[in-house]
């Protein structure tokens, strides 16, 4: 029993050549390939086992529409995208910009609350995580606050952004970073606390001050973990954005889910929900990208064991 | 017994003493009453089991914790605090891994303000010597163990140290790379001149390295004996003085280490 154990545990090794050295293809080009591949295959399956459930009648095509139904009529479905200020007086229903254009700024608004909410929480939640560490006093003065308002729920803070900022880009903007903000600092307290002691040993017998142990051993040794973190949260920013662009901001991707819930709607639901996770899709590649080319430092196949 | 402070000994223990956590519930004496004075120029082992507290005095040597009771003296001036005259090089890799290989062996200079062109030049010379010039701008995770480990060392000699204090430098290496490595750190020392202070729980290390060895006891840490180690070098490791210094050395050890696990035993 426990021979078959060992056994099984043992992965097959094929003397073979891989796949792309035998076609004689640059490097990377394979590994993309198998997990576009296989991205589709996932997707299909999902997307198949859908089309099953509503062909065999068990899922109603007015409740869960199947992809090729919502996907079926993108003009008709981007004409609720309308990003012509509607609530004001004199604007007619059919003003504002063509339906692809008004899905694109719809797109774009949401993107760059995530972005500006995303890079506040990041900058502010480092700058404060590595003053708590290198001043005792801000550690003592802001921690507990921090920590005490770590859990609060996102959905607790929508209503303070509403009376802090009202509607508009500033409440989804604060929502965003809310979100991250607390977290984020204890994250990078705790990555600071996690720095090899050696690197911190070497720079103060090469006679290194505090502020120098801090600006060239410390950050830089932070800075994978702080760009997994933010990863992390990436996705988080999106399902906050959601949220606080509900609530009403004109418009945007969470505005639109509303109507749709308003106006009883699945397609235009199942639509936004397929542009959401393209959008988060996406921004999680450029992501990776951008912090392959910060961290050049770290192996590539260390990288990839870990998810990153 | 003991005078007054030289200049001349590179580093002076009079009484040194260490408590960690001391005042509080958990305080547990590291070292207890070690005098030792290490010469110019001089290699000095420190052998003992693990934990016995040769690694701590290392630290308070390099000025990286301070010490609990008695007087430590670098060239005859109190130890404070960390200085780059007395390079520590650790265990384990300590190469900053987002600096290239040269950048790592400037990295103190860079530290002090040294112009680029400069820190380049030290940093090649420093490579040529332990012999990884080729290695200038490569990064610390396309090297080996071993060639990290001699960028460690290219680092120390960068900064011009008058004493090379090394923890155990090359307790990650396979045998034949630290065998290696030992006939490395002695042209090293001889071409630069500085004292060395090396640990190790490797008696074979300390018959092939030492002038002297200071055998220490187990838990809290004293000097057990120091052994005069006149082997001519270059060594072999096999003649009949280096089987005896061996014999000898692990006689001295064989109690202390039976009493380290004694006392692990009893916690348990």
């Amino acid at each position: 029993m426990a021979v078959d154990l060992a056994r099984a545990a043992v992965p097959h090794i094929r003397p073979r050549l891989p796949f792309g050295q035998r076609l004689a293809l640059p490097d990377g080009f394979v590994p993309l390939l198998q997990r576009t591949g296989w991205m589709l295959v996932s997707v299909g399956c999902f997307a198949s086992l859908w089309e099953l459930l509503w062909a065999f009648g068990i899922a109603d095509a007015k409740l869960l529409p199947p992809p090729h139904i919502f996907l079926g009529n993108l003009v008709e479905q981007a004409r609720f995208f309308n990003t012509a200020q509607r609530w004001q007086i004199g604007t007619g229903m059919n003003a504002g910009p063509s339906p692809a254009m008004a899905v694109l700024i719809t797109v774009l608004a949401s993107t760059g609350r995530v972005l500006a909410g995303l890079a506040l929480a990041a900058t502010l939640s480092i700058l404060v995580g590595v003053a708590i560490r290198y001043v005792v006093l801000v550690e003592r003065l802001t921690l507990p606050t921090i920590t005490l308002l770590a859990p609060v729920s996102p959905i607790a803070w929508l209503p303070v952004a509403i009376f802090m900022f009202g509607i508009g880009n500033a409440p989804a903007i604060f929502m965003v970073f809310i979100a991250l903000f607390f977290t984020m600092v204890l994250s990078t307290i705790h990555q600071i606390d996690g720095v090899n002691r050696n690197y911190i040993n070497v720079a103060r017998t090469m006679g290194a001050s505090k502020r120098q142990i801090y600006a060239r051993v410390i950050v830089p040794a932070i800075l994978p973990g702080l760009l997994a973190v933010l990863r992390l949260n990436l996705f988080g920013a999106w399902m906050v954005v959601l949220v606080a662009e509900a609530t009403g901001v004109g418009y945007g991707l969470g505005q639109v889910i509303m109507l749709a819930r308003n106006t009883f709607n699945p397609s235009l639901v199942f639509f936004t929900i397929t542009l959401i996770g393209l959008l988060g899709f996406a921004f999680d590649l450029l992501f990776r990208l951008v912090q392959r080319r910060m961290l050049y430092w770290l192996p590539r196949d260390a990288g990839s064991s870990l998810g990153l | 017994m003991r005078g007054p402070p030289l200049a001349s000994e590179a580093i002076s223990c009079r009484g040194v003493a260490k408590v960690w956590a001391a005042g509080t519930a958990r305080a547990h004496e590291a070292l207890r009453d070690i005098d030792l004075t290490v010469g110019p120029g001089e290699f000095v082992v420190f052998l003992g089991p693990s934990g016995c507290g040769k690694s701590t005095l290392l630290y308070l040597i390099a000025g990286l914790e301070a010490v609990s009771g008695g007087e430590l003296l670098a060239f005859g001036a109190p130890v404070t605090g960390p200085s780059p005259e007395r390079s520590l090089i650790f265990q384990e890799t300590s190469l900053l891994p987002w600096l290239s290989v040269w950048q790592n062996v400037s990295f103190g200079l860079s530290l002090k303000g040294v112009p680029e062109a400069e820190r380049r030049s030290i940093a090649r010379t420093a490579l040529q010597r332990v012999g990884l010039a080729e290695a200038f701008d490569k990064r610390p995770d396309e090297l080996s163990g071993g060639m990290r480990q001699r960028v460690a060392v290219a680092r120390a000699l960068a900064m011009r140290p008058k004493v090379l204090l090394m923890d155990e430098p090359f307790a990650a290496l396979d045998v034949q790379t630290r065998q290696k490595m030992q006939d490395f750190l002695l042209d090293v020392w001889r071409d630069s001149g500085a004292s060395v202070l090396f640990v190790t729980h490797h008696i074979d290390e300390a018959v092939a390295l030492a002038d002297r060895v200071v055998v220490f006891t187990a838990r809290p840490g004293r000097i057990k004996t120091i052994v005069r180690n006149d082997l001519a070098r270059p060594r072999d490791p096999f003649s009949p003085g280096a089987e005896a210094m061996r014999r000898h050395l692990t006689e001295l050890l064989r109690d202390e280490v039976d009493r380290a696990f004694a006392e692990q035993e009893a916690l348990v």
